[in-house]
């Protein structure tokens, strides 16, 4: 814990500067606001997603943060009157612009929901299914390719003799694993978890958040979360969301030890409301 | 500071203070009755300061107890958890400064019977006053989580480091002028450095009390008034 953590709160904490200069933004969001028609959800954010870090959000429901998830893939571009403005850049790429081409950077930054979402197909073409509409692969390749996404999402041992079995036969935390390896299979480069493991026991759990450690290391994550020692366990970075406001972000060691801003303590240490 | 939203989370950390709070008192009775059975020279006062100290061990234990159970049941963050470690460290200190008071009441039940001047005697009672001190402002400062007090009581350590020397030395003097003197004199230089060892452990415990309110510990270098080693030695 460093004596820098103790730097003036305005207007968004940033706790632990010094740690945060080492790191390489992959991610950068500026200035961003965000509008469900009239009501304005996201005010004036300022957050880093660091390359191969994990940064966790928490806060309250209601607070902002999978709408800022949503806004990382423009997901949010699926409904009407939903809009975004600032900018929020993926390396140089400007995730905002209208010219993005939205199925490339949905590639780029895959997400993970709350509940399971496997395809109703085997198990087998739940993975090689987005790998096909972004490459042409032969059959081996594309074998090797599933073999290895299910093996990152440390589900292969669990289902390589039932590879023709349907996705949804499989129990909840491994059709999370599946989602992930999914996810994995069409090589991004940011991956998104929104609450994965709210739907989970605490074994599946275990396993999911040892597979976001090792993920890390290939990819930059941003994960979701009310269960805050999950975020403290899984995080390197944490964020502090509340009325749609970054209210602090900082080392996560840092966040749950010595947060700098009252709402952040008051929220971690069980104060709220 | 707001409550929290879980009641018996706030009766869990409240339990936790109010035991330390206790184990204080009872430490600082025993210190005072250790060097008061020393002042004069009471055994029966000595032995009950001995008995006594397994109650201060019983209530670290219990402490100990307590801060696990709540780490295991609330996972507290933040300032909670500096309250649990909190309560751990300052534990631990109280339950050696009980140690260090039956140790000097054990070498008055050792004394049994022997007389000497009183003047031997008064700059250990010195110290004693300073220590007591230290060790009722260090406890307020916790019991009212101030700050500035506990900084106060850790910059004060110095004054008592100096005094403990001061007293080596007129010990020293005491035994040269008069042989009958030194085993006497031996016991209370290990009483002095028993009560010094004590404003150390104040010092500790001002640090402790830094810590769960600033959730850091105290940058500086604390000043120090103890080179007693080096002072004797190079007496000679």
């Amino acid at each position: 814990m460093s004596v820098a953590s103790f730097t003036t709160p305005t207007p968004t904490a940033i706790s632990s500067p010094a740690s945060a200069e080492r790191q390489t933004e992959k991610v950068s969001i500026r200035d961003l606001d965000f509008f469900y028609g009239d009501n304005h959800a996201l005010k004036d954010i300022n957050v880093p997603l660091y390359l191969n870090q994990v940064t966790a959000f928490i806060g309250p429901s209601g607070c902002g943060k999978s709408t800022l998830l949503r806004v990382l893939n423009r997901m949010y571009d699926l409904y009407p009157n939903q809009r975004a403005t600032g900018d929020v850049r993926l390396d140089d790429d400007d995730i905002l612009s209208p010219s993005q081409d939205l199925n490339l950077l949905r590639a780029k930054v895959g997400m993970v929901f709350q509940k399971p979402t496997p395809f109703p197909m085997t198990i087998y073409e739940n993975i090689a299914f987005g790998i096909r509409l972004y490459e042409r692969l032969a059959k081996s390749e594309l074998d090797d390719r599933v073999k290895h996404c299910l093996e990152r999402a440390a589900l292969w041992d669990e289902v390589k003799d039932k590879m023709n079995a349907n996705g949804l036969s499989l129990s909840g935390g491994q059709q999370q694993r599946l989602c992930i390896a999914r996810t994995v299979a069409v090589r991004p480069e940011v991956i998104l978890f929104d609450e994965p493991c709210s739907a989970l026991d605490p074994i599946s759990t275990a396993k999911i958040e040892e597979l976001i450690d090792e993920l890390k290391e290939d990819y930059t994550i941003a994960i979701v979360t009310h269960n805050m020692q999950q975020a403290a366990r899984v995080s390197d970075f944490t964020a502090f969301m509340y009325l749609g406001e970054l209210v602090e972000f900082g080392e996560t060691t840092t966040i749950f030890t010595t947060p700098s801003d009252r709402r952040t303590q008051d929220y971690i240490t069980g104060r709220f409301g | 500071m707001t409550d929290h939203t879980i009641k018996a989370f706030d009766s869990d950390l409240q339990d936790l203070a109010r035991m330390v709070a206790e184990m204080g008192g009872l430490a600082e009775k025993q210190v005072a009755d250790s060097v008061d059975a020393l002042a004069k020279r009471d055994t029966a006062l000595a032995q009950r300061v001995t008995a006594a100290d397994a109650n201060i061990d019983a209530l670290q234990h219990e402490i100990e107890e307590k801060a696990v159970n709540t780490i295991a049941r609330r996972q507290p963050m933040a300032v909670d958890l500096r309250e649990v470690v909190g309560a751990l460290r300052l534990a631990n200190d109280l339950e050696r400064i009980g140690d260090l008071a039956k140790n000097i009441a054990k070498r008055v039940i050792a004394l049994n019977g022997e007389f000497p001047p009183p003047k031997l005697i008064r700059g250990v009672e010195h110290m004693t006053d300073l220590v007591l001190e230290q060790l009722k402002t260090v406890l307020d400062a916790y019991g009212r989580r101030d700050v500035g007090k506990a900084m106060a009581v850790w910059r004060g350590d110095e004054e008592i480091d100096a005094v403990c020397i001061s007293v080596f030395r007129e010990l020293l003097t005491y035994m040269m002028e008069d042989p009958r003197n030194i085993t006497f004199c031996i016991h209370l230089m290990f009483c002095a450095k028993n009560i010094e060892r004590m404003g150390d452990h104040a010092t500790n415990i001002a640090e402790t009390v830094h810590y769960i309110i600033a959730g850091r510990p105290i940058g500086d270098q604390r000043p120090k008034g103890d080179t007693t080693t080096i002072a004797l030695a190079s007496r000679g």
